[in-house]
């Protein structure tokens, strides 16, 4: 077995062209006007609107807000997530989406076998655990939510249900840009779907003609050929990579740094040079493109 | 007058030369150079672990200290912590069997531990706003990998740039620094031979922004005369490591969002 040794290396600080114009950290005194609204990371001491976070001021008009560098997800209605069950309830499933309350799927919220659309009974809660059980991952959509924050989830399209076949990337919810769709399908010979709660999909190609019929409850095991196998592993560390260096996740940005990556071994991008090395010419890339 | 043996990481002294020893010298220099009012090197690194919410790595001298942050999280284990109102903040502190200067046959559970993950709970709770986060838990461990006096302000000031790092939002900083009275004089930053040398000092744990203390700790005896001196040496001795602390804080957000910003 081989084993990959390096020594360590000093982290190389990157070329901040300027600093952000306004920078906070926990106790800054933001602004004494009493004529702001306060948003998320402030708080009121005195008359005096103080920051709680380190991040950056955003202000919209009269509302003032700190964005944090990272954070835990923050659900907002019609998001798509991806999501581990923790516990089978009582007409209900608790899921995880990396909130800081577990998220709710309701039995009322899902498409039963068969897409039929009745009352759900008492037989229905008893083969709630035949459906979904602690650690299948679903992929979902934010219905609602709760006044304490936790997130009401629904599957209700023939897209959502549970995921069987392929891997999951986890990265931090702030790096996943909001689109107006969260499922691709790349044509390097992959599905992806990028979850708005950083938790991220890769799978073999989607085909959608297999899907209407099954109403989301059939899972295809079928073994997967190799090289799709290798299109998945690539994409994963590509995914990685782009967090790792903080780059925004989205399908172009995901498939410049598949491209990018051809060139070397699937298993070579895990290393800390190489990757930085993708994730610079992604970012390359990308700016040229748009500039 | 007194043998050291200087290995890389840290001072042996003998102990049966121990009767020589000055803790300040003549021209006021401590055993490691200091003046008695300077600070340690701080050095301080933030988001360690990419699998942790917010990490961070401290080393004050030769005190090396390691915290991580979980949360705000569901409660898993125990229905009967949740508080319907705020979060529960949850602490522990282990120290590392090779942390001190003989090995450590329980790095957690004993009773110090467990003394300083209750104080480190309670600087904790009144620092972060757990309003925000009802029914949830935040988790916060830390660990000393290397011992050397003012292993609680290493805890306390890792753990803040830790909590800071996970976007866990607080009212302020919270530093901590140890002051002590020798030879008629206040010490700032105490290391471990001046602790051992059996001067008493105290622990004090401060919000450096709004001065209000968090956290005030003393097992010796000091006379009613020193301890204000001793009190304003060791509150100037956090706003020093706060300096430190929130250059780091600002360095370290300016170039992330920079990062994210040029993609």
């Amino acid at each position: 077995m081989a084993v990959h040794i390096t020594l360590p290396e000093s982290r190389k600080k990157s070329a901040v062209p300027d600093a952000p114009k306004h920078l906070v950290t926990p106790g800054d005194v933001i602004t004494t006007d009493t004529g702001y609204m306060r948003g998320h990371g402030t708080y009121m001491d005195d008359d005096k609107l103080k920051a709680s976070l380190a991040g950056v001021v955003e202000r919209v008009n009269k509302l003032i807000c700190v964005q944090p560098l990272k954070t835990r997800y923050n659900g907002e209605i019609g998001d798509v997530v991806v999501g581990r069950v923790t516990e089978v309830g009582q007409r209900r499933w608790r899921v995880d989406v990396n909130s800081r309350l577990d998220a709710v799927l309701m039995l009322s919220a899902v498409n039963l076998p068969g897409g039929e659309l009745r009352r759900r009974s008492a037989e229905d809660e008893l083969m709630m655990r035949e459906y979904l059980q602690e650690g299948d991952l679903i992929s979902a959509e934010v219905q609602a939510i709760f006044h304490d924050g936790a997130l009401s989830l629904h599957t209700r399209s023939l897209k959502y249900g549970k995921l069987s076949q392929g891997v999951m990337v986890q990265v931090s919810p702030s790096l996943v840009k909001r689109r107006k769709t969260h499922f691709h399908n790349l044509p390097c010979g992959a599905s992806v779907i990028l979850g708005n709660n950083g938790y991220v999909w890769v799978s073999p190609t989607i085909n959608d003609e297999k899907t209407e019929s099954s109403g989301g409850y059939e899972q295809d095991l079928e073994p997967v050929p190799s090289t799709d196998r290798e299109v998945i592993a690539r994409l994963r560390n590509c995914i990685l990579a782009l967090a790792t260096h903080k780059l925004l996740l989205y399908d172009t940005s995901v498939l410049y740094a598949y491209e990018a990556s051809r060139q070397h071994q699937v298993k070579d991008l895990l290393q800390p040079d190489i990757a930085e090395k993708v994730a610079d010419d992604t970012r390359q890339r990308l700016q040229m493109e748009s500039g | 007058m007194c043998h050291k043996i200087r290995h890389p990481r840290y001072w042996l002294i003998l102990p049966f030369k121990m009767a020589g020893l000055e803790i300040i010298s003549d021209q006021g220099y401590r055993i490691d150079g200091r003046r008695s009012s300077e600070l340690r090197k701080v050095c301080a690194r933030m988001g360690v672990f990419t699998q942790a919410d917010g990490s961070a790595y401290i080393e004050q001298g030769n005190t090396k200290a390691l915290a991580t942050v979980y949360g705000p999280h569901e409660v898993r284990k125990g229905r009967g912590k949740i508080q319907h109102d705020r979060a529960v903040v949850n602490c522990q502190f282990s120290m590392a069997t090779f942390s001190t200067g003989e090995r450590k046959s329980r790095p957690k559970g004993d009773r110090r531990s467990q003394e300083m993950s209750m104080h480190l709970r309670q600087t904790f709770e009144a620092v972060i706003v757990t309003e925000l986060f009802p029914r949830s838990q935040i988790d916060i461990y830390v660990q000393i990998l290397q011992a050397d006096g003012g292993n609680y302000c290493a805890c306390v000031n890792a753990a803040t740039l830790a909590v800071i790092d996970a976007g866990i939002p607080m009212k302020d900083y919270v530093c901590a620094c140890t002051a002590g009275f020798i030879q008629d004089s206040p010490l700032l930053d105490i290391s471990y031979v001046e602790e051992s040398a059996g001067a008493p000092f105290l622990t004090v744990a401060m919000m450096p922004k709004s001065e209000q203390i968090v956290l005030l700790e003393m097992n010796s005896r000091l006379h009613a005369d020193n301890m204000e001196k001793v009190l304003d040496l060791a509150t100037q001795g956090c706003k020093d490591v706060f300096a430190v602390l929130d250059r780091h804080v600002r360095d370290h957000v300016s170039e992330s969002h920079a990062l994210m910003t040029a993609s």
